[in-house]
Protein backbone atom coordinates (compact mmCIF):
# COMPACT_ATOMS: atom_id res chain seq x y z
CA UNK A 1 0.00 0.00 0.00
CA UNK A 2 1.16 3.49 -0.67
CA UNK A 3 2.18 6.02 1.93
CA UNK A 4 -1.03 8.02 1.80
CA UNK A 5 -3.19 4.90 1.66
CA UNK A 6 -1.78 3.85 5.04
CA UNK A 7 -2.47 7.25 6.47
CA UNK A 8 -6.01 7.26 5.14
CA UNK A 9 -6.65 3.75 6.48
CA UNK A 10 -5.24 4.64 9.89
CA UNK A 11 -7.22 7.85 10.08
CA UNK A 12 -10.40 6.04 9.05
CA UNK A 13 -9.87 3.47 11.78
CA UNK A 14 -9.57 6.33 14.26
CA UNK A 15 -12.79 7.75 12.84
CA UNK A 16 -14.73 4.52 13.23
CA UNK A 17 -13.43 3.66 16.71
CA UNK A 18 -14.02 7.15 18.07
CA UNK A 19 -17.34 7.34 16.25
CA UNK A 20 -18.72 4.24 17.96
CA UNK A 21 -17.42 5.04 21.44
CA UNK A 22 -18.45 8.67 21.06
CA UNK A 23 -22.12 7.80 20.62
CA UNK A 24 -22.27 6.32 24.11
CA UNK A 25 -20.19 9.16 25.54
CA UNK A 26 -22.76 11.65 24.24
CA UNK A 27 -25.80 9.64 25.30
CA UNK A 28 -24.35 9.05 28.76
CA UNK A 29 -23.63 12.80 28.99
CA UNK A 30 -19.98 12.18 29.57
CA UNK A 31 -18.39 14.31 26.88
CA UNK A 32 -16.28 16.00 29.53
CA UNK A 33 -14.96 12.63 30.70
CA UNK A 34 -13.48 12.11 27.23
CA UNK A 35 -11.57 15.34 27.64
CA UNK A 36 -10.40 14.25 31.07
CA UNK A 37 -9.31 10.78 29.99
CA UNK A 38 -7.56 11.99 26.86
CA UNK A 39 -5.32 14.12 29.07
CA UNK A 40 -4.69 11.83 32.02
CA UNK A 41 -3.83 9.01 29.64
CA UNK A 42 -0.55 10.89 29.16
CA UNK A 43 0.42 10.03 32.74
CA UNK A 44 -0.32 6.36 32.05
CA UNK A 45 1.90 6.40 28.98
CA UNK A 46 4.79 8.07 30.77
CA UNK A 47 4.59 5.74 33.74
CA UNK A 48 4.40 2.72 31.42
CA UNK A 49 7.50 4.01 29.62
CA UNK A 50 9.40 4.62 32.86
CA UNK A 51 8.58 1.13 34.14
CA UNK A 52 9.37 -0.78 30.94
CA UNK A 53 11.79 1.61 29.21
CA UNK A 54 10.04 0.82 25.97
CA UNK A 55 7.73 2.71 23.70
CA UNK A 56 5.96 -0.35 22.36
CA UNK A 57 2.26 -0.11 21.78
CA UNK A 58 1.02 -2.78 24.13
CA UNK A 59 2.68 -1.29 27.25
CA UNK A 60 1.24 2.07 26.40
CA UNK A 61 -2.24 0.64 25.87
CA UNK A 62 -2.18 -1.02 29.28
CA UNK A 63 -0.73 2.06 30.98
CA UNK A 64 -3.32 4.27 29.34
CA UNK A 65 -6.19 1.94 30.18
CA UNK A 66 -5.13 1.92 33.83
CA UNK A 67 -4.79 5.72 33.85
CA UNK A 68 -8.27 6.02 32.36
CA UNK A 69 -9.82 3.74 34.96
CA UNK A 70 -7.89 5.54 37.69
CA UNK A 71 -9.24 8.88 36.45
CA UNK A 72 -12.79 7.52 36.37
CA UNK A 73 -12.37 6.11 39.85
CA UNK A 74 -10.99 9.37 41.29
CA UNK A 75 -13.75 11.45 39.69
CA UNK A 76 -16.37 9.04 41.02
CA UNK A 77 -14.81 9.02 44.47
CA UNK A 78 -14.58 12.82 44.76
CA UNK A 79 -18.12 13.16 43.47
CA UNK A 80 -19.45 10.70 46.04
CA UNK A 81 -17.72 12.80 48.70
CA UNK A 82 -19.67 15.97 47.98
CA UNK A 83 -17.52 17.50 45.22
CA UNK A 84 -19.48 18.70 42.17
CA UNK A 85 -19.17 16.35 39.21
CA UNK A 86 -17.69 18.91 36.80
CA UNK A 87 -15.35 20.21 39.48
CA UNK A 88 -14.06 16.71 40.24
CA UNK A 89 -13.41 16.09 36.55
CA UNK A 90 -11.58 19.40 36.23
CA UNK A 91 -9.42 18.84 39.28
CA UNK A 92 -8.53 15.23 38.58
CA UNK A 93 -7.49 15.38 34.95
CA UNK A 94 -5.48 18.58 35.16
CA UNK A 95 -3.47 17.25 38.08
CA UNK A 96 -2.83 13.88 36.47
CA UNK A 97 -1.92 15.59 33.20
CA UNK A 98 0.44 17.95 35.03
CA UNK A 99 2.11 14.98 36.69
CA UNK A 100 2.59 13.44 33.27
CA UNK A 101 4.13 16.63 31.89
CA UNK A 102 6.52 16.91 34.87
CA UNK A 103 7.58 13.27 34.52
CA UNK A 104 8.25 13.67 30.80
CA UNK A 105 10.32 16.77 31.38
CA UNK A 106 12.41 15.31 34.20
CA UNK A 107 12.65 11.57 33.63
CA UNK A 108 11.89 10.86 30.03
CA UNK A 109 13.41 13.87 28.38
CA UNK A 110 15.74 11.97 26.08
CA UNK A 111 13.16 9.49 24.87
CA UNK A 112 11.08 9.90 21.78
CA UNK A 113 8.25 11.15 23.91
CA UNK A 114 7.54 14.81 24.04
CA UNK A 115 4.55 16.85 25.04
CA UNK A 116 4.10 18.30 21.60
CA UNK A 117 3.87 14.82 20.09
CA UNK A 118 1.46 13.60 22.74
CA UNK A 119 -0.84 16.55 22.31
CA UNK A 120 -0.86 16.84 18.54
CA UNK A 121 0.05 13.38 17.33
CA UNK A 122 1.90 12.96 14.05
CA UNK A 123 0.10 10.78 11.62
CA UNK A 124 2.63 11.60 8.90
CA UNK A 125 5.26 9.43 10.64
CA UNK A 126 3.03 6.41 11.06
CA UNK A 127 3.76 4.56 7.80
CA UNK A 128 7.49 4.42 8.61
CA UNK A 129 7.19 2.49 11.84
CA UNK A 130 6.13 -0.92 10.58
CA UNK A 131 5.94 -4.45 11.84
CA UNK A 132 5.93 -7.63 9.78
CA UNK A 133 2.71 -9.63 9.80
CA UNK A 134 2.90 -13.25 8.61
CA UNK A 135 1.05 -13.86 5.31
CA UNK A 136 0.45 -10.15 4.90
CA UNK A 137 3.69 -8.25 4.90
CA UNK A 138 4.66 -4.99 6.51
CA UNK A 139 2.07 -2.97 8.32
CA UNK A 140 2.41 0.20 10.40
CA UNK A 141 2.31 -0.55 14.13
CA UNK A 142 -0.24 2.18 14.80
CA UNK A 143 -2.58 0.78 12.15
CA UNK A 144 -2.31 -2.72 13.58
CA UNK A 145 -3.09 -1.47 17.09
CA UNK A 146 -6.05 0.50 15.84
CA UNK A 147 -7.37 -2.58 14.04
CA UNK A 148 -7.13 -4.58 17.25
CA UNK A 149 -8.77 -1.85 19.31
CA UNK A 150 -11.59 -1.51 16.79
CA UNK A 151 -12.15 -5.27 16.97
CA UNK A 152 -12.31 -5.05 20.78
CA UNK A 153 -14.77 -2.15 20.62
CA UNK A 154 -17.06 -3.89 18.15
CA UNK A 155 -16.91 -7.08 20.20
CA UNK A 156 -17.68 -5.45 23.54
CA UNK A 157 -20.32 -3.06 22.26
CA UNK A 158 -21.88 -5.76 20.06
CA UNK A 159 -21.98 -8.52 22.66
CA UNK A 160 -23.50 -6.31 25.34
CA UNK A 161 -25.47 -4.07 23.00
CA UNK A 162 -28.75 -4.27 24.90
CA UNK A 163 -26.95 -3.94 28.25
CA UNK A 164 -25.24 -0.75 27.02
CA UNK A 165 -28.56 0.52 25.79
CA UNK A 166 -30.45 -0.05 29.02
CA UNK A 167 -27.69 1.20 31.34
CA UNK A 168 -27.44 4.33 29.21
CA UNK A 169 -31.17 5.00 28.95
CA UNK A 170 -32.41 3.95 32.37
CA UNK A 171 -29.70 2.94 34.82
CA UNK A 172 -32.22 2.52 37.67
CA UNK A 173 -34.20 -0.11 35.75
CA UNK A 174 -30.95 -1.75 34.66
CA UNK A 175 -29.78 -2.01 38.26
CA UNK A 176 -33.17 -3.30 39.38
CA UNK A 177 -33.00 -6.22 36.95
CA UNK A 178 -29.50 -7.08 38.08
CA UNK A 179 -27.17 -5.49 35.53
CA UNK A 180 -23.94 -4.26 37.19
CA UNK A 181 -24.31 -0.61 36.23
CA UNK A 182 -21.14 0.62 37.94
CA UNK A 183 -19.08 -2.24 36.53
CA UNK A 184 -20.28 -1.36 33.04
CA UNK A 185 -19.42 2.27 33.67
CA UNK A 186 -15.82 1.31 34.40
CA UNK A 187 -15.70 -1.06 31.45
CA UNK A 188 -16.89 1.72 29.19
CA UNK A 189 -14.33 4.15 30.55
CA UNK A 190 -11.65 1.54 29.91
CA UNK A 191 -12.87 1.37 26.31
CA UNK A 192 -12.66 5.15 26.05
CA UNK A 193 -9.11 5.11 27.42
CA UNK A 194 -7.94 2.37 25.07
CA UNK A 195 -9.54 4.11 22.09
CA UNK A 196 -7.96 7.38 23.10
CA UNK A 197 -4.46 5.99 23.32
CA UNK A 198 -4.81 3.99 20.12
CA UNK A 199 -5.80 7.19 18.36
CA UNK A 200 -3.02 9.07 20.14
CA UNK A 201 -0.30 8.49 17.57
CA UNK A 202 -2.60 9.51 14.80
CA UNK A 203 -4.27 12.62 16.12
CA UNK A 204 -2.92 13.32 19.63
CA UNK A 205 -4.64 13.93 22.94
CA UNK A 206 -6.47 17.12 22.05
CA UNK A 207 -7.71 16.20 18.60
CA UNK A 208 -8.97 12.83 19.78
CA UNK A 209 -11.60 14.65 21.81
CA UNK A 210 -12.92 16.20 18.60
CA UNK A 211 -13.01 12.78 16.97
CA UNK A 212 -14.86 11.32 19.96
CA UNK A 213 -17.46 14.04 20.37
CA UNK A 214 -18.19 15.82 17.09
CA UNK A 215 -19.12 12.88 14.78
CA UNK A 216 -21.41 11.41 17.47
CA UNK A 217 -22.98 14.77 18.24
CA UNK A 218 -23.59 15.25 14.50
CA UNK A 219 -25.08 11.78 14.10
CA UNK A 220 -27.45 12.52 16.99
CA UNK A 221 -28.97 15.26 14.83
CA UNK A 222 -29.70 12.93 11.91
CA UNK A 223 -31.41 9.91 13.42
CA UNK A 224 -33.67 8.70 16.21
CA UNK A 225 -32.35 5.16 16.24
CA UNK A 226 -29.38 4.09 18.35
CA UNK A 227 -27.97 1.60 15.85
CA UNK A 228 -28.24 4.05 12.96
CA UNK A 229 -26.65 6.70 15.14
CA UNK A 230 -23.61 4.46 15.65
CA UNK A 231 -23.33 3.77 11.91
CA UNK A 232 -23.73 7.43 10.92
CA UNK A 233 -21.27 8.52 13.58
CA UNK A 234 -18.65 6.10 12.22
CA UNK A 235 -19.24 7.33 8.69
CA UNK A 236 -18.85 10.94 9.83
CA UNK A 237 -15.64 9.90 11.57
CA UNK A 238 -14.25 8.41 8.35
CA UNK A 239 -15.41 11.40 6.29
CA UNK A 240 -13.76 13.86 8.65
CA UNK A 241 -10.54 11.87 8.66
CA UNK A 242 -10.31 11.63 4.88
CA UNK A 243 -11.44 15.18 4.21
CA UNK A 244 -9.06 16.42 6.90
CA UNK A 245 -6.13 14.60 5.31
CA UNK A 246 -6.70 16.03 1.84
CA UNK A 247 -7.32 19.48 3.25
CA UNK A 248 -4.01 19.27 5.12
CA UNK A 249 -2.18 18.15 1.99
CA UNK A 250 -3.81 20.92 0.00
CA UNK A 251 -2.87 23.76 2.34
CA UNK A 252 0.27 21.94 3.53
CA UNK A 253 -0.60 22.03 7.22
CA UNK A 254 -1.09 19.83 10.28
CA UNK A 255 -3.03 16.67 9.41
CA UNK A 256 -4.47 16.10 12.87
CA UNK A 257 -5.52 19.74 13.11
CA UNK A 258 -7.28 19.55 9.76
CA UNK A 259 -9.09 16.35 10.75
CA UNK A 260 -10.39 17.91 13.95
CA UNK A 261 -11.40 20.96 11.95
CA UNK A 262 -13.28 18.71 9.51
CA UNK A 263 -15.30 17.17 12.37
CA UNK A 264 -16.35 20.71 13.28
CA UNK A 265 -17.48 21.37 9.70
CA UNK A 266 -19.50 18.13 9.68
CA UNK A 267 -21.11 19.15 12.93
CA UNK A 268 -22.10 22.60 11.74
CA UNK A 269 -23.53 21.28 8.49
CA UNK A 270 -25.60 18.82 10.55
CA UNK A 271 -26.58 21.50 13.01
CA UNK A 272 -27.95 23.70 10.24
CA UNK A 273 -29.36 21.20 7.75
CA UNK A 274 -30.52 18.21 9.79
CA UNK A 275 -34.11 17.49 8.71
CA UNK A 276 -35.54 17.07 12.20
CA UNK A 277 -33.38 18.87 14.69
CA UNK A 278 -31.57 21.33 12.44
CA UNK A 279 -31.67 25.10 12.65
CA UNK A 280 -33.24 25.48 9.20
CA UNK A 281 -35.99 22.89 9.63
CA UNK A 282 -36.93 24.44 12.95
CA UNK A 283 -37.26 27.79 11.23
CA UNK A 284 -39.20 26.48 8.25
CA UNK A 285 -41.54 24.12 10.05
CA UNK A 286 -44.67 25.89 11.24
CA UNK A 287 -44.84 26.04 14.99
CA UNK A 288 -48.02 23.97 15.11
CA UNK A 289 -46.16 20.98 13.65
CA UNK A 290 -43.68 20.90 16.50
CA UNK A 291 -44.44 18.35 19.13
CA UNK B 1 -52.88 -13.89 52.78
CA UNK B 2 -49.11 -14.28 52.62
CA UNK B 3 -46.74 -11.38 52.91
CA UNK B 4 -44.78 -10.59 49.77
CA UNK B 5 -42.66 -7.86 51.33
CA UNK B 6 -41.29 -7.53 54.84
CA UNK B 7 -39.36 -4.46 55.92
CA UNK B 8 -37.78 -4.32 59.34
CA UNK B 9 -36.17 -1.32 61.03
CA UNK B 10 -34.90 0.10 57.74
CA UNK B 11 -32.90 3.32 57.77
CA UNK B 12 -31.08 5.21 55.03
CA UNK B 13 -29.32 8.52 54.49
CA UNK B 14 -28.32 10.88 51.69
CA UNK B 15 -24.87 12.15 52.53
CA UNK B 16 -25.23 13.03 56.22
CA UNK B 17 -28.99 13.52 56.28
CA UNK B 18 -31.03 10.67 57.63
CA UNK B 19 -33.92 10.28 55.19
CA UNK B 20 -35.48 7.09 56.51
CA UNK B 21 -35.43 5.99 60.10
CA UNK B 22 -36.75 2.80 61.66
CA UNK B 23 -39.12 1.97 58.80
CA UNK B 24 -40.98 -1.29 59.38
CA UNK B 25 -44.00 -2.67 57.55
CA UNK B 26 -45.28 -5.75 55.76
CA UNK B 27 -47.24 -5.88 52.52
CA UNK B 28 -49.73 -8.74 52.03
CA UNK B 29 -50.11 -10.34 48.61
CA UNK B 30 -52.76 -8.96 46.28
CA UNK B 31 -52.95 -5.48 47.73
CA UNK B 32 -52.87 -2.10 46.05
CA UNK B 33 -50.94 0.12 48.42
CA UNK B 34 -50.24 3.82 48.05
CA UNK B 35 -47.34 5.47 49.82
CA UNK B 36 -48.16 9.07 50.67
CA UNK B 37 -46.30 11.77 52.52
CA UNK B 38 -45.05 15.35 52.13
CA UNK B 39 -42.17 16.37 49.86
CA UNK B 40 -38.89 15.07 51.22
CA UNK B 41 -40.62 12.38 53.28
CA UNK B 42 -38.42 9.75 51.66
CA UNK B 43 -41.03 8.05 49.45
CA UNK B 44 -38.82 7.60 46.38
CA UNK B 45 -35.81 6.86 48.58
CA UNK B 46 -37.77 4.09 50.27
CA UNK B 47 -38.42 2.37 46.94
CA UNK B 48 -34.81 2.81 45.87
CA UNK B 49 -33.51 1.36 49.12
CA UNK B 50 -35.92 -1.58 48.92
CA UNK B 51 -34.70 -2.33 45.39
CA UNK B 52 -31.06 -1.99 46.39
CA UNK B 53 -30.52 1.10 44.23
CA UNK B 54 -29.55 3.16 47.26
CA UNK B 55 -27.63 1.76 50.25
CA UNK B 56 -29.34 1.31 53.58
CA UNK B 57 -27.68 2.04 56.90
CA UNK B 58 -29.45 -0.71 58.76
CA UNK B 59 -32.48 -2.95 58.63
CA UNK B 60 -33.65 -6.02 56.75
CA UNK B 61 -35.84 -6.42 53.69
CA UNK B 62 -37.21 -9.69 52.43
CA UNK B 63 -39.19 -10.31 49.25
CA UNK B 64 -41.34 -13.46 49.20
CA UNK B 65 -39.37 -14.54 52.27
CA UNK B 66 -36.05 -14.31 50.42
CA UNK B 67 -33.30 -11.86 49.61
CA UNK B 68 -33.99 -9.62 46.61
CA UNK B 69 -31.15 -11.06 44.53
CA UNK B 70 -32.83 -14.48 44.54
CA UNK B 71 -36.19 -13.20 43.36
CA UNK B 72 -35.25 -10.28 41.08
CA UNK B 73 -37.42 -11.60 38.26
CA UNK B 74 -40.51 -11.42 40.47
CA UNK B 75 -40.05 -7.74 41.21
CA UNK B 76 -40.90 -4.97 38.74
CA UNK B 77 -40.03 -1.29 38.93
CA UNK B 78 -41.44 1.81 37.25
CA UNK B 79 -39.08 4.75 37.90
CA UNK B 80 -40.23 8.35 37.85
CA UNK B 81 -40.83 9.49 34.30
CA UNK B 82 -38.43 12.38 34.78
CA UNK B 83 -35.56 10.10 35.73
CA UNK B 84 -34.64 9.23 32.14
CA UNK B 85 -33.62 11.21 29.07
CA UNK B 86 -36.54 11.07 26.63
CA UNK B 87 -34.31 12.39 23.83
CA UNK B 88 -32.60 9.00 23.78
CA UNK B 89 -32.61 7.74 20.17
CA UNK B 90 -35.16 4.95 20.33
CA UNK B 91 -38.88 4.25 19.88
CA UNK B 92 -41.68 3.20 22.23
CA UNK B 93 -41.52 -0.49 21.28
CA UNK B 94 -37.81 -0.64 22.06
CA UNK B 95 -38.31 0.93 25.48
CA UNK B 96 -40.98 -1.65 26.29
CA UNK B 97 -38.64 -4.46 25.23
CA UNK B 98 -36.11 -3.26 27.81
CA UNK B 99 -38.48 -4.74 30.39
CA UNK B 100 -37.50 -8.18 29.11
CA UNK B 101 -33.73 -7.70 29.10
CA UNK B 102 -33.48 -9.47 32.44
CA UNK B 103 -35.33 -12.52 31.09
CA UNK B 104 -33.49 -12.57 27.76
CA UNK B 105 -30.17 -12.82 29.57
CA UNK B 106 -26.66 -11.59 28.81
CA UNK B 107 -25.24 -11.38 25.29
CA UNK B 108 -28.40 -12.61 23.55
CA UNK B 109 -30.34 -10.21 21.34
CA UNK B 110 -34.13 -9.84 21.53
CA UNK B 111 -35.99 -11.84 18.87
CA UNK B 112 -39.36 -11.75 17.16
CA UNK B 113 -41.32 -13.31 20.02
CA UNK B 114 -40.02 -10.61 22.37
CA UNK B 115 -41.19 -8.02 19.88
CA UNK B 116 -44.65 -9.61 19.79
CA UNK B 117 -44.86 -9.55 23.57
CA UNK B 118 -43.81 -5.90 23.64
CA UNK B 119 -46.52 -5.05 21.10
CA UNK B 120 -49.04 -6.89 23.25
CA UNK B 121 -48.04 -4.87 26.29
CA UNK B 122 -48.35 -1.64 24.30
CA UNK B 123 -51.81 -2.73 23.19
CA UNK B 124 -52.82 -3.27 26.82
CA UNK B 125 -51.97 0.32 27.69
CA UNK B 126 -53.64 1.61 24.52
CA UNK B 127 -50.40 2.61 22.82
CA UNK B 128 -50.16 0.09 19.97
CA UNK B 129 -50.43 2.86 17.37
CA UNK B 130 -47.37 4.56 18.80
CA UNK B 131 -45.04 1.54 18.77
CA UNK B 132 -42.61 3.04 16.28
CA UNK B 133 -42.89 6.60 17.50
CA UNK B 134 -39.71 8.29 18.70
CA UNK B 135 -40.08 8.56 22.48
CA UNK B 136 -39.43 12.31 22.65
CA UNK B 137 -42.53 12.84 20.50
CA UNK B 138 -44.83 11.22 23.06
CA UNK B 139 -46.79 13.28 25.54
CA UNK B 140 -46.13 12.92 29.26
CA UNK B 141 -49.10 10.61 29.68
CA UNK B 142 -48.03 8.48 26.73
CA UNK B 143 -44.50 8.21 28.09
CA UNK B 144 -45.93 7.04 31.40
CA UNK B 145 -47.99 4.39 29.60
CA UNK B 146 -44.89 3.17 27.81
CA UNK B 147 -43.19 2.85 31.19
CA UNK B 148 -46.18 0.91 32.49
CA UNK B 149 -46.13 -1.40 29.46
CA UNK B 150 -42.45 -2.00 30.11
CA UNK B 151 -43.30 -3.02 33.68
CA UNK B 152 -46.17 -5.29 32.59
CA UNK B 153 -43.88 -7.19 30.28
CA UNK B 154 -41.60 -8.02 33.20
CA UNK B 155 -44.47 -10.19 34.38
CA UNK B 156 -43.48 -9.61 37.97
CA UNK B 157 -45.50 -10.50 41.08
CA UNK B 158 -44.64 -7.37 43.02
CA UNK B 159 -44.48 -3.92 41.43
CA UNK B 160 -43.01 -0.67 42.68
CA UNK B 161 -44.20 2.44 40.87
CA UNK B 162 -42.78 5.88 41.57
CA UNK B 163 -45.46 8.53 40.94
CA UNK B 164 -47.03 6.91 37.87
CA UNK B 165 -49.93 9.35 38.04
CA UNK B 166 -47.85 12.53 38.31
CA UNK B 167 -48.49 14.98 35.50
CA UNK B 168 -50.60 12.69 33.32
CA UNK B 169 -53.90 13.52 31.63
CA UNK B 170 -57.22 12.18 32.89
CA UNK B 171 -57.48 9.48 30.20
CA UNK B 172 -54.05 8.12 31.08
CA UNK B 173 -54.87 8.19 34.76
CA UNK B 174 -57.97 6.09 34.12
CA UNK B 175 -56.06 3.70 31.87
CA UNK B 176 -53.30 3.24 34.42
CA UNK B 177 -55.72 2.65 37.28
CA UNK B 178 -57.64 0.08 35.23
CA UNK B 179 -54.41 -1.81 34.69
CA UNK B 180 -53.45 -1.63 38.36
CA UNK B 181 -56.83 -3.10 39.31
CA UNK B 182 -56.32 -5.84 36.74
CA UNK B 183 -52.94 -6.65 38.26
CA UNK B 184 -54.58 -6.88 41.67
CA UNK B 185 -57.23 -9.20 40.29
CA UNK B 186 -54.47 -11.47 39.01
CA UNK B 187 -53.15 -11.71 42.56
CA UNK B 188 -50.23 -9.35 42.02
CA UNK B 189 -49.14 -6.77 44.53
CA UNK B 190 -48.54 -3.12 43.70
CA UNK B 191 -46.91 -0.35 45.72
CA UNK B 192 -47.44 3.13 44.33
CA UNK B 193 -45.86 6.38 45.43
CA UNK B 194 -48.77 8.78 45.22
CA UNK B 195 -49.20 12.50 45.75
CA UNK B 196 -52.91 13.21 45.36
CA UNK B 197 -54.72 12.64 48.65
CA UNK B 198 -58.11 13.23 47.01
CA UNK B 199 -57.93 10.05 44.94
CA UNK B 200 -56.46 7.76 47.58
CA UNK B 201 -59.81 6.38 48.70
CA UNK B 202 -61.02 5.68 45.16
CA UNK B 203 -57.86 4.07 43.85
CA UNK B 204 -56.23 2.02 46.58
CA UNK B 205 -57.11 -0.45 49.30
CA UNK B 206 -54.12 0.12 51.57
CA UNK B 207 -52.34 3.29 52.55
CA UNK B 208 -48.89 3.82 54.03
CA UNK B 209 -48.29 7.25 55.52
CA UNK B 210 -44.60 8.03 55.38
CA UNK B 211 -42.63 10.89 56.80
CA UNK B 212 -39.09 9.71 57.43
CA UNK B 213 -40.71 6.80 59.22
CA UNK B 214 -44.03 4.98 58.98
CA UNK B 215 -46.69 7.18 60.53
CA UNK B 216 -49.56 4.80 59.89
CA UNK B 217 -50.20 1.79 57.67
CA UNK B 218 -53.31 -0.26 57.04
CA UNK B 219 -56.57 -0.58 55.16
CA UNK B 220 -57.93 2.65 53.68
CA UNK B 221 -61.19 2.33 55.61
CA UNK B 222 -59.51 2.28 58.99
CA UNK B 223 -56.28 4.15 58.36
CA UNK B 224 -57.05 6.98 55.92
CA UNK B 225 -58.27 9.32 58.62
CA UNK B 226 -58.04 13.05 59.11
CA UNK B 227 -55.91 12.45 62.15
CA UNK B 228 -53.31 10.37 60.32
CA UNK B 229 -53.15 12.89 57.47
CA UNK B 230 -52.50 15.63 59.97
CA UNK B 231 -49.86 13.57 61.75
CA UNK B 232 -48.05 12.97 58.45
CA UNK B 233 -48.30 16.37 56.84
CA UNK B 234 -48.28 18.55 59.93
CA UNK B 235 -49.95 21.89 59.49
CA UNK B 236 -49.65 22.07 55.73
CA UNK B 237 -53.00 20.48 54.97
CA UNK B 238 -56.03 22.62 54.43
CA UNK B 239 -59.36 21.01 55.09
CA UNK B 240 -62.29 20.78 52.78
CA UNK B 241 -65.67 19.41 53.69
CA UNK B 242 -66.07 15.66 54.02
CA UNK B 243 -62.61 15.46 55.47
CA UNK B 244 -60.69 15.34 52.22
CA UNK B 245 -57.32 16.98 52.49
CA UNK B 246 -55.52 19.04 49.87
CA UNK B 247 -51.84 19.47 50.31
CA UNK B 248 -50.49 22.96 50.16
CA UNK B 249 -47.54 22.99 47.86
CA UNK B 250 -44.54 23.68 50.03
CA UNK B 251 -42.34 24.52 47.06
Amino acid sequence: MTYSAWILLTASLVGISCGIVGVFLILRRMAMMADAISHSVLLGIVVAYLLTQSLSGIHMLIGAALAGVFTTFLVQWLHSNNVQHEASIGVVFTILFALGVILIATKAGNAHLDVQHALMGEIAFIPWNTVEIPMFGDMPVATLILLLVLAIIILIIGLFYKEWKITTFDSALAASIGIPVLGMHYLFMTLVSVTTVAAFDAVGAIMVVAMLIAPAASAYLWTDNLFKMIVISSIFGILSAIAGYYFAVWIDSSISGSMAFATGIVFFISFIFSPRHGLLSNKIRPSTMKS
Amino acid sequence: MTDVLQVEKLSAAYRKNIILNDVSFTIPQGTLTCIVGPNGAGKSTLIKVLLGLHPNLSGDVSFFGELLKNVKKKVGYVPQRGSVDWDFPTDALDVVMMGMYGQIGWVKWPNKSHKEKALDALRKVGMADYANRQISELSGGQQQRVFLARALIQNADLYFMDEPLAGVDAATERAIMAILRELKKEGKTVLVVHHDLQTVEDYFDQVLFLNRTVVAHGAITSTFTANNIKKTYGGTVRWLKEGIGIVHSTI
